[in-house]
């Protein structure tokens, strides 16, 4: 303070400081240049990346499900619908505080879940699994409070609305199918979603969706069904609130699907299988439309759509009449003599014989050289008689001995031009090819050589001989449109909208099946029309007093084979081995507009059981007689109005005794 | 004329009030209030708030630019003095919130490391003041440990952001005075060597952690990265012409964390982009320029070191936040001087340029009629 500095330091000190400032300023002036030159990039050379960033931040993309494609039957009947299930869900920064201190508690949840309670009823199950999500979830984005709410509760609800903000009403479409168990399996069902779907789903376009077609129809025509899914895009905060709409689009709703199926004679079929096991494929020969594809027992396809409890289930899966088993299009079965019409084409096809040939059955057949006897099933024989006789009355013994003159080649390679051991190609997924033998195939699957006696066996449709009943189906429906292979379809037609034409499906010719001689269909046919109405026919009973003629033929499957000379006795055999009954037919024969193919397993002679049932969905079809006097059920659905669904699901109280019986 | 308008005294209190100085830090705290308002969701009310800091702040800077260069020397050991005192107080009988012991109740909270800020530089101007320049060692050691003392106390709290700034106040002082080139080289280099090891012994690890965010802050976008990330793809995304005042998707949809606060230079160069930025540090420059300017000026040795060091401190807060919210430097919560919300930083900057303003050798005035 006291000491006075000269001017000489003042003024060094000065200069000091200056030069210490100047230097300063340089480096200010850098690392501010420096810091430009960071906003250079973020701003200007890494503008776009920042840009996708900031947009990545802001911008959701919120997938809009398109309405599933409904789907009916032929005469308009609704198979599956999508039906509106009302879901409460809240958002808990929209439930108000009670101490209006702008503060939220949890008491505030608690006491309006408690208000709330009064209202809609909330069991313990809807309020644990809520309470795990709040704890989870974030308090922006709505956390579902109760699903499947009832009629009442919907109501109640919406009356007392404005009592509680912050609980929304959400509207979800659900599928529905109204007819519950009948043609389960034509139609399949939807489920969720689940990894393996992921897979193979267009991760895109199934953005926004829950559930996808399983099985069946829904699975089949899922692109159909399914539509094009839209988007809002939408502004979010960093808490993923959403604050407004950028853009949308809308989703493009799913075709409606008109199925060839008709209901009543669906519901017929199935009600004349009720407590059996089998299957009832009926088919307009005119364009390949599947009329009805009956699978017994069924299951309730509603059970699936929210994802089936372990315990249903179980009972489903380990049920021994195995309900989810689709008999119609993965049963297998020995065809059994519902061949013989095609077998006689073939042998005539073959020139191993013509129509006049007579062939001697003595009740047997023997490969020359041979001490072993093929039984024809009418044990003292049916002495001399044609072709057509021969299907008429079912002559084993002329079936063996053409089928040993033809050779398995031949007559195997015939039997594909019915469609036998090929998936009909029909647009149901998961369908079973049947099996149409060969030496290769034996060779290769059994590593065994071909005997002559396997070719026999073929000959009635039995041996390693396997059909599907639609093939069966299929094929009768081929002879009746005499030789034209049509490929059989569920799909009718298809329709965008209500108010949009239907495209229908255009029928597809496969193959022609050839003969030597057109009259050689006559021949198959009038055998046909013998075994229904001719009094030596083996189903002369079924096609008694028809008011149309029927061409039809009967088949006995067995189930084991019987030794040499053993007798069997049917009473005393456990159902379960008792011989599968067949039919096939179409009508009227001379203008056939339906073909059927039935099996009922277990059910014992053709004739007794599947022909009568033959005769009963025929007299539905072509007479409209649906109704079912016998059983006071099977009411016929008018077009539009939807079906009480009958309870034909099965119960289990079958005869599940399935020890090896020897026969004596 | 406005002199004929006020009594003479108020005429001479307003001139001591660097007229340019001033227009530029009005200026840039009306772009503050812009950019605030825009970071509050366009709520009036935290820019009254904030009006109503900068109100304050103006009074602190003309008290301040009232106190002559000698007066505030005398003042300067007091000023240390009690500093000392309240931040030893800190650390005995301080508050502690979130983890750091940083503030003592005397009616109202207090920060004495906010003095210190103030307190530290005018120590050591006022330690050099009264030796020849350049100093000589002993005497830079003296005002080394007038450095330090206080900064080991800061960082005690722990608060090692506030330490470091104050340490570089004092030092710049030390700079100032003329601290020979060998010995800044020399202290620079054992810095570089001590750096490591300071990271690994001296620090806590959420500081470490910070520092390592900056050279990885993609590794860690939930945690410590995410106010980076974030802040980067808001300034990033303004581009060069900016998105717009009110724009900022970033900032209005509240994925800029502290955007009110240490980071609204990340909503500034969201809405006003390359071009905004340009213009707002050579707005700062200016400042800093006319803050070296007025210290070249001082009337004393004290005036100039003090003048220059708040000057210099000025830039470094500067530096440190924009170099912070760009992810040039570690998270460390200095905010944009006189931009970023918050009363206490104001007052303290305007109280520092106040005194710069009253440095300035004064002309003599003739007083005619008195």
């Amino acid at each position: 303070m006291g000491e006075r500095l000269s001017i000489k330091t003042e003024r060094d000190e000065q200069q000091l400081f200056n030069a210490r400032v100047i230097v300063a300023a340089l480096v200010i002036l850098s690392a501010l240049l420096g810091i430009l030159a960071r906003a250079y990039f973020l701003q200007v050379r890494d503008h776009d990346k920042y840009t996708e960033l900031s947009k990545q931040n802001y911008q959701k993309r919120i997938p809009v499900p398109p309405t599933r494609g409904q789907i009916y039957d032929r005469n308009g009947v609704m198979i599956a619908d999508n039906r509106a299930q009302y879901v409460l869900e809240v958002v808990l920064d929209a439930v108000p505080d009670q101490n209006n201190d702008g503060r939220k508690r949890f008491s505030d949840l608690t006491l309006m879940l408690e208000r709330l309670n009064k209202v809609v009823p909330l069991t313990e199950k809807d309020l644990r699994v809520f309470n795990q999500q709040v704890r989870r979830g974030s308090r922006y984005q709505p956390t579902v409070l109760k699903e499947n709410m009832a009629e009442d509760e919907v109501a109640m609800f919406a009356v007392n609305r404005s009592r509680f903000p912050g609980v929304n009403l959400v509207r979800r479409m659900q599928r529905f199918y109204p007819l519950k168990s009948i043609a389960s399996h034509v139609i399949g069902y939807v489920g969720r979603i689940d990894e393996r779907d992921l897979t193979r789903l267009d991760s895109e376009n199934y953005a926004g969706t829950t559930h996808v077609g399983k099985i069946g129809i829904e699975a089949a025509h899922e692109d159909r069904l399914h539509g094009q899914t839209g988007y809002q895009l939408m502004e979010v905060d960093a808490h993923g609130r959403h604050i407004a709409v950028l853009e949308e689009k809308d989703p493009v709703g799913g075709q409606d699907l008109i199925l060839s199926l008709d209901m009543r004679l669906q519901i017929k079929a199935e009600n004349l299988l009720k407590d059996e096991r089998g299957a009832i494929v009926a088919i307009d020969p005119r364009n390949g439309e599947v009329l009805a594809m009956a699978s017994v027992p069924t299951f309730d396809p509603n059970l699936f759509v929210d994802g089936i409890s372990h315990k249903n289930y179980t009972a489903l899966r380990d049920d021994p009449d195995r309900p989810l088993y689709n008999r119609a299009l993965q049963g297998a079965y020995p065809p059994g003599s519902t061949i013989k019409p095609m077998a006689a084409l073939a042998g005539l096809y073959d020139k191993v014989i013509w129509p006049s040939k007579r062939v001697y059955d003595p009740g047997f057949f023997q490969l020359p050289g041979h001490k072993r006897r093929y039984r024809c099933w009418k044990k003292v024989g049916h002495g001399s008689l044609n072709a057509q006789e021969a299907i008429a009355k079912s002559c084993d013994t002329y079936f063996y001995d053409l089928a040993y003159r033809m050779g398995v080649e031949n007559f195997s390679g015939y039997m594909n031009r019915f469609g036998f051991g090929l998936q009909t190609g029909i647009d149901l997924t998961s369908e079973s090819a049947g099996l149409m033998p060969t030496p290769e195939w034996k060779q290769k699957r059994h590593k065994q050589f071909w005997y002559p006696g396997d070719t026999v066996n073929i000959g009635i449709g039995q041996g390693y001989w396997l059909a599907t009943p639609l093939q069966l189906a299929h094929a009768v429906s081929t002879v009746a449109t005499r030789g034209k292979r049509l490929r059989p379809h569920v799909l009718r037609s298809v329709r965008s909208s209500k108010d949009q034409p239907e495209q229908v499906i255009a029928p597809e010719i496969l193959n022609q099946v050839p003969v030597r001689d057109p009259g050689h269909w006559d021949l198959a046919i009038q055998g046909m029309v013998d075994v229904m109405h001719a009094s030596f026919g083996t189903a002369r009973a079924a096609g008694k007093d028809a008011p149309y003629l029927i061409a039809g033929k009967t088949g006995t499957a067995q189930v084991f084979g019987i030794a040499q000379n053993a007798r069997y006795d049917a009473s005393k055999l456990a159902k379960r081995l008792h011989d599968h009954s067949l039919f096939v037919g179409f009508a009227p024969a001379n203008d056939p507009r339906i073909a059927i193919g039935i099996i009922v397993e277990n059910g014992g002679g053709g004739s007794k059981v599947a022909a009568p049932t033959g005769r009963k969905i025929m007299d539905a079809y072509l007479l409209n007689q649906y109704g079912d006097e016998e059983e006071g059920e099977g009411e016929a659905p008018e077009p539009g109005e939807s079906v009480t669904p009958l309870n034909i699901t099965r119960k289990i109280d079958r005869n599940t005794d399935n020890k090896k019986v020897t026969p004596q | 004329m406005i002199s004929a308008l006020f009594p003479p005294y108020v005429v001479r209190a307003l001139q001591r009030v660097d007229p340019v100085l001033l227009a530029a830090l009005s200026l840039l705290m009306f772009l503050g209030l812009v950019t605030l308002f825009s970071a509050g969701d366009g709520q009036i009310s935290i820019v009254y708030r904030q009006g109503l800091h900068f109100l304050v702040g103006l009074v602190f800077l003309m008290l301040f630019s009232q106190i002559q260069s000698k007066t505030l020397k005398q003042f300067a050991i007091w000023a240390y003095g009690i500093g000392l005192i309240l931040l030893i107080l800190v650390l005995l009988v301080g508050e502690t919130k979130k983890g750091a012991t940083r503030w003592l109740y005397i009616g109202v909270d207090i920060q004495p490391a906010e003095i210190m800020k103030l307190a530290v530089p005018m120590m050591v101007a006022y330690y050099f003041a009264e030796k020849p320049l350049p100093p000589r060692f002993w005497d830079i050691i003296v005002a080394l440990m007038l450095v330090f003392v206080p900064m080991l106390l800061i960082m005690k709290q722990p608060d090692l952001g506030t330490a470091l700034l104050i340490a570089l106040s004092g030092l710049f002082v030390i700079y100032l005075a003329g601290m020979s080139w060998w010995l800044i080289g020399g202290a620079l280099l054992v810095l570089a060597v001590s750096a490591p090891l300071m990271f690994h012994y001296g620090m806590h690890e959420y500081q470490r952690q910070r520092v390592l965010t900056l050279f990885n802050p993609e590794q860690d976008l939930l945690g410590t990265g995410y106010h980076i990330y974030q802040s980067k793809i808001a300034i990033g995304s303004g581009g060069f012409y900016g998105k717009g005042w009110l724009n900022g998707d970033q900032s209005r949809l509240d994925f800029l964390p502290e955007r009110h606060t240490d980071f609204i230079f990340a909503v500034f160069g969201e809405e006003f982009g390359f071009l905004g930025n340009c213009m707002l540090l050579a707005l700062y420059l200016f400042i800093i320029w006319r803050g070296l300017y007025l210290a070249s000026k001082g009337a004393d040795t004290f005036a100039r070191l003090l003048s220059g060091s708040l000057a210099l401190t000025f830039f470094i807060y500067l530096l440190v936040n924009t170099g912070m919210v760009s992810g040039l430097l570690p998270v460390v919560g200095v905010p944009l001087p006189l931009v970023s919300y918050g009363g206490t930083s104001i007052i303290t900057l305007m109280s520092a340029f106040g005194i710069l303003m009253g440095m300035k050798k004064r002309k003599r005035v003739y007083h005619s009629d008195d």
